[in-house]
């Protein structure tokens, strides 16, 4: 502000107010109030259908840890539901999009064709994908089953003692693997995209050099490319994470949270409670809750990121 | 390192997995209901046609399927333009001007990128409702808007914009307001076509929140309105499909004209972290 001095006046005193006026008015209405809102709806009664509110403190957040409590065996199967998406999602969804990118990164004609083609699904709503795999995904009439019948598959799998045909959505873990499968696809290709432009920032000298070393494919990757994408990898771990943490449209849609409640993934959970039983403080307690896991999981990654990093240095 | 053949034959094969689903799903709603149920399952369609189409695009039927394709493109319309208005004009500010608390209010508008968006579901809802603006288009077009990711990605482009189109103008006497509309904007365009698209895209494609501020079957969104239709139609597959796929028609044709606007704003976005 200090080095503003010797400039000539530009605007008047209000101007940069008058530019920031809109968007304020609808980011404190809609984003700084409803978060403020949501902490002080966490600490009370607040159900929708009452007409008073009584402050209760902490008590909302003391019964998701209350074992003996109505919302205990709901919510913390909802946290594990969202776990289980989370722990079986994101390895296909960090490591698949990276061995595509590095695919991609080769120079060949189409390049551009084949990027715009992986990240043609995510373009699609979660509604639109829901509803295209439960059809596929039918135990009866799906293309998926019907292919594996097609090519024989299904005389390998009976005599490996699996179900037939393969109940894709009504028994685990078929449930679990058919969203994941359904994520990676709708999803890889906006990991991919972030790879790519990561893999353009590292300089091809490096790779040159390595080669002079000797380095076979493999070395290269371990020792120029894996380094030279850890910014890049953590960011797209973390994002990953905070999307899997979001899963709900596609266990909504295509299992319903079932079988039995094992696919209630935590936002479903925290929805049914405020939107539809209304127990609106209950839920917002719920979603702090989340929130501050998944901060808990963020600066663990980083820490984690920049202990593996020292040892590399000093070797 | 891979031969010459494997990798294009790697490449057809994943191609053919993320295309396909697509095709299935258009060549589905083409086909009549015994058709798209048949074991084993035919690919091209004996006798294609378009009758579950023409089912769901009577503006009076019980599913109306053109009215919540309408409703969607107004609220996503109105979306992008409120979305375009709000962080452009909070960028200029935060990019071009100077004035007290500049730097606090960005930090603060960035730090609400890490919080994840369901902690605003459950007050917003309350929010809403208090403004009386339930099952209403209000709800869908203005609680988003305020991008913190428009403010963020704009801020950066204008702030790369080089100062001597500010000072000409400034010398030929333009005012602050006419160089943000004549100089600066028209010198952002790609930056704003992208952010254009992707708040396009987002609400279009958004679930969660128009399914629990809409309430009146001839007020739904596209999205709203398919999870009727899967419960109304649960086995006639070649309505579903249809309907899914009217969803899907302008996404695809706005990436298909804009996709390098869309990757290049979804690396650009990876690139801050």
């Amino acid at each position: 502000m200090a080095a503003t001095g010797v400039k000539i006046r530009r605007h008047a005193p209000w101007t940069p107010y008058a530019f920031m006026a809109p968007f304020l008015l609808v980011f404190l209405t809609f984003v700084i109030g409803p978060a403020l809102l949501g902490l002080w709806m966490s600490l009370h009664d607040w159900d929708f259908m009452l007409e008073y509110r009584p402050f209760v403190g902490l008590e909302n957040y003391a019964a998701l840890f209350d074992s003996t409590s109505a919302v205990f065996q709901m919510f913390w199967n909802g946290m594990k539901a969202t776990a289980v998406f989370t722990v079986a999602s994101v390895p296909f969804l960090v490591a698949i999009p990276l061995g595509l990118a590095i695919l991609l990164n080769r120079r060949f004609p189409g390049r551009t064709l084949f990027r715009a083609v992986f990240f043609m699904p995510y373009v699609l709503g979660v509604a639109v994908v829901g509803l295209l795999f439960r059809f596929m995904l039918d135990p009866n009439i799906g293309i998926v089953n019907g292919l594996i019948d097609l090519v024989g598959l299904d005389g390998v799998l009976r005599s490996l003692g699996v179900d037939w045909p393969i109940p894709w959505i009504t028994a685990q873990p078929w449930a679990w693997i058919s969203l994941v499968a359904m994520t990676v696809w709708w999803t890889l290709g906006f990991n991919t995209i972030i790879y790519l432009a990561g893999l353009q920032d590292i300089p091809a000298e490096l790779y040159d050099a390595a080669k002079v070393d000797g380095a076979s494919g493999w070395q290269q990757f371990r020792h120029v490319t894996l380094p030279g994408l850890r910014a890049v990898l953590l960011f797209v771990v973390t994002i990953t994470i905070l999307a899997s943490a979001n899963m709900f449209g596609q266990a909504l849609l295509v299992t319903n949270g079932g079988p039995g409640d094992t696919t209630r993934t935590a936002l479903i959970v925290m929805l049914g409670e405020g939107l539809e039983s209304f127990r609106m403080g209950s839920a917002a307690a719920m979603s702090y809750l989340l929130a501050v896991f998944l901060g808990i999981v963020s600066i663990i990654q980083v820490l984690a990121m920049r202990e593996r990093r020292r040892p590399r240095w000093r070797s | 390192m891979l031969g010459r053949g494997m990798f294009w034959l790697f490449l057809a094969v994943l191609t053919v997995i993320f295309i396909g689903p697509i095709i299935w799903m258009f060549l589905t709603s083409i086909k009549t209901n015994p058709e798209a149920t048949a074991v084993p399952p035919t690919f091209l369609p004996d006798s294609p046609t378009f009758g579950a189409y023409e089912g769901l695009l009577r503006l009076d039927g019980s599913y109306p399927v053109l009215r919540w394709f309408l409703n969607s493109l107004l609220a996503a319309t109105l979306h992008m333009a409120l979305v375009l208005v709000l962080a452009s004009t909070a960028a200029y500010a935060l990019a071009r001007l100077h004035f007290r608390g500049r730097g606090v209010l960005f930090v603060v508008i960035v730090s609400t990128l890490f919080v994840p968006g369901f902690v605003f579901l459950i007050p917003n809802y309350l929010i809403i409702d208090q403004l009386g603006w339930l099952d209403t288009v209000w709800a869908l077009v203005v609680p988003g808007a305020a991008s913190a990711f428009g403010v963020f990605f704009l801020r950066q482009f204008f702030s790369m914009l080089p100062g001597e189109l500010e000072e000409a103008a400034l010398i030929d006497g333009a005012n602050q307001w006419q160089i943000f509309t004549r100089v600066v904007l028209p010198n952002s365009k790609p930056a704003l076509a992208t952010l254009a698209v992707l708040s396009f895209l987002a609400n279009w494609n958004d679930f969660i929140w128009p399914i629990y501020v809409l309430f009146s079957p001839e007020r739904l969104t596209l999205p709203a309105g398919l999870r009727l239709l899967q419960g109304a139609y649960t086995t006639d597959y070649p309505v579903i499909m249809a309907g899914a796929f009217v969803a899907s028609v302008p996404v695809l044709i706005l990436f298909v004209f804009t996709q390098r606007y869309v990757i290049e704003g979804v690396s650009r976005s990876g690139l801050k972290g």
